[in-house]
């Protein structure tokens, strides 16, 4: 990636971080910022692209269910441990998640921004600990069940789907 | 002859390092030519990118859902056998800024409204829900509309892909009664990260006649409602562990009737439940009690109705549920009503259910007797 491509992808980058940032208090709980230097305390590499072509995008359409809109995706990638930051809706409104895959499993996958004013449950640890360690299988599917929480399946549904889909995208930067 | 030799054997040589460096800056240039066309095409790809990125359309501020169920109930009795489009809402929801968003549900049941004679006329129309939302804080959010209250299980949270059973079990329906919903306002909130919530409502509330104490038929569903007496609702509700929720709702109205010197008082409302869903298995139980205060209601046995259910289910697959549900209730004092509900619920996909059930009902009569009301039913369900 050439000096200006990547001038242009940081630019982007901090223009989201400032939006997120100046909506803080209102279901923004960590900035992507933030996430990404609690990832990579010893500094934050530069981001990457991915572009949604050929099988990553059929793998990922397979996996939440609809097409995505996005043409590629952004991550950060060091000594094979790689983290996403990614959006599905859960009811109504985008749940922004950032997620963490280390020697194909999960590390991590912590919900930065909720929008809705149900099933806020699935930020704390009580429900995102059930991903840690989580693979995904050849069927596109976690090797584990997920545990519901009443009043806010759809919810949980995007969770769930945004965790395979950093792992099927892990698999394709970091085989 | 031997220096022709040698000059053009040096000449030629010569010639072929020229030519050969020639050939090599030759290729060093065109693959730079290539390297520098490979960057520009990259450039241009990332920005054409960039700008079909940035006119997607942003994110939607309105959002559309809706829910709805066709029921078939075939009575033992032969009587009163019965298809019915039970329900049909639309719900309709717009983000007004960061913070506040509006929400409602608009309701059809029966499929038709609008007859002349009132069986002609099995049909309504309700408006279910239309509240403002306003987020305080990133835990805390205040309502103001009309909203459903924060008690029982299916009062909240109704969609017929979310519970097992054609129709929704009596001790809901009777006793708390769902579909509640009221106008005033709300906070809600969670505290910390304990994993507790709580609601704390003042709203509208029943209106019951002080000759039926009815407490279904005490809804007012906020058209043209009574004011002289507020409810307050109050609820906690435990769900830091996965697939585990315990919630407990208390309600105060100090008139149940909204009409002093009647017989009908002030009025408690008491409800508990636990949902747990665990890999296959599932859990729900609850119960619900009214405390009625006044001699009208004592008068008629109807001062302490209540209610309670527990079911137990089992997936067989992630789209295959069995489930069993026995429920207990006492709308008028010492007549018990029993459902005992056994049946499968069916998932295609998540947003659509197919459901049959068998239930065993028996309602106690004054004299003694029992009335059977056993039903085979058939159910079609969608939610998005």
């Amino acid at each position: 990636m050439n000096i200006k491509a990547v001038l242009l992808c940081n630019a982007r980058i901090a223009l989201f971080f400032a939006i997120t940032g100046s909506a803080l208090g209102q279901g923004v709980y960590l900035s992507p910022e933030a996430f990404l230097k609690n990832v990579f305390p010893e500094g934050v590499p530069k981001p990457h692209v991915l572009w949604l072509i050929g099988g990553i995008r059929k793998d990922a359409t397979a996996i939440m269910g609809h097409e995505l809109d996005e043409l590629r995706v952004r991550y950060w990638i060091q000594k094979g441990r790689s983290a996403w930051i990614l959006e599905e809706i859960g009811k109504e409104k985008p749940i922004t998640a950032g997620i963490v895959i280390n020697k194909g499993k999960i590390e991590q996958i912590k919900v930065l921004i909720y929008r809705e004013s149900r099933g806020w449950e699935v930020r704390y640890g009580f429900f995102t600990e059930q991903f840690k360690g989580a693979q995904l299988q050849a069927n596109r599917e976690l090797d584990r069940p997920i545990d519901n929480i009443s009043g806010a399946t759809l919810s949980v549904n995007a969770l769930t789907k945004l965790a395979r889909l950093a792992l099927s995208f892990h698999h394709h930067v970091a085989p | 002859m031997h220096n022709k030799h040698a000059v053009f054997t040096t000449t030629s040589l010569i010639a072929l390092a020229v030519s050969g460096s020639a050939l090599a800056q030759s290729d060093r240039d065109r693959i730079r030519h290539l390297e520098n066309k490979v960057n520009i095409l990259q450039q241009q790809i990332n920005a054409t990118a960039d700008a079909v990125e940035r006119s997607m359309p942003s994110e939607d501020r309105v959002s559309i859902g809706s829910y709805g169920e066709l029921h078939y109930n075939h009575f033992e009795n032969g009587d009163d056998n019965q298809i019915d489009f039970h329900r049909f809402i639309l719900e309709f929801g717009y983000e007004l800024s960061d913070a506040i968003n509006f929400y409602s549900e608009l309701e059809f049941e029966h499929a038709f409204s609008g007859g002349e004679a009132e069986e002609e006329n099995p049909g309504e129309v309700e408006l279910e829900q239309a509240f403002i939302d306003f987020a305080l804080t990133g835990r805390t959010h205040a309502q103001g509309g009309l909203f459903l209250l924060p008690v029982g299980i299916l009062n909240e949270t109704h969609e017929p892909t979310t519970f097992y059973g054609v129709e929704r079990n009596r001790v809901e329906t009777e006793i708390i009664p769902t579909t509640w919903r009221e106008a005033g306002g709300q906070l809600l909130g969670q505290i910390g990260a304990t994993g507790l919530s709580y609601n704390l409502a003042v709203t509208s509330g029943l209106a019951v006649e002080p000759d039926e104490v009815d407490i279904p038929e005490g809804r007012q569903f906020v058209a043209e409602a009574p004011a002289n007496d507020f409810a307050f609702t109050g609820r906690l509700k435990y769900t830091a562990i996965p697939g585990l929720e315990l919630a407990a709702t208390i309600q105060y109205q100090p008139d149940l009737s909204q009409e002093g010197g009647d017989g009908v008082n002030a009025a408690y409302l008491y409800e508990s439940h636990v949902q747990w869903a665990t890999g296959p298995f599932g859990l729900r139980a609850l119960y619900a009690r009214w405390d009625i205060n006044g001699a009208a209601a004592e008068a008629l046995n109807r001062d302490k109705p209540f209610g309670y259910y527990i079911e137990p289910a089992f997936k067989i697959t992630p789209g295959l549920g069995i489930f069993a549900r026995y429920a207990r209730l006492q709308v008028v004092e010492d007549l018990t009503e029993e459902d005992i509900t056994f049946g499968a619920n069916y998932w295609p996909i998540p947003q659509v259910v197919l459901k049959a059930d068998y239930q065993l009902r028996n309602t106690e009569q004054a004299d003694d007797s029992t009335i059977d009301g056993d039903s085979f039913n058939l159910g079609l369900g969608y939610a998005f």
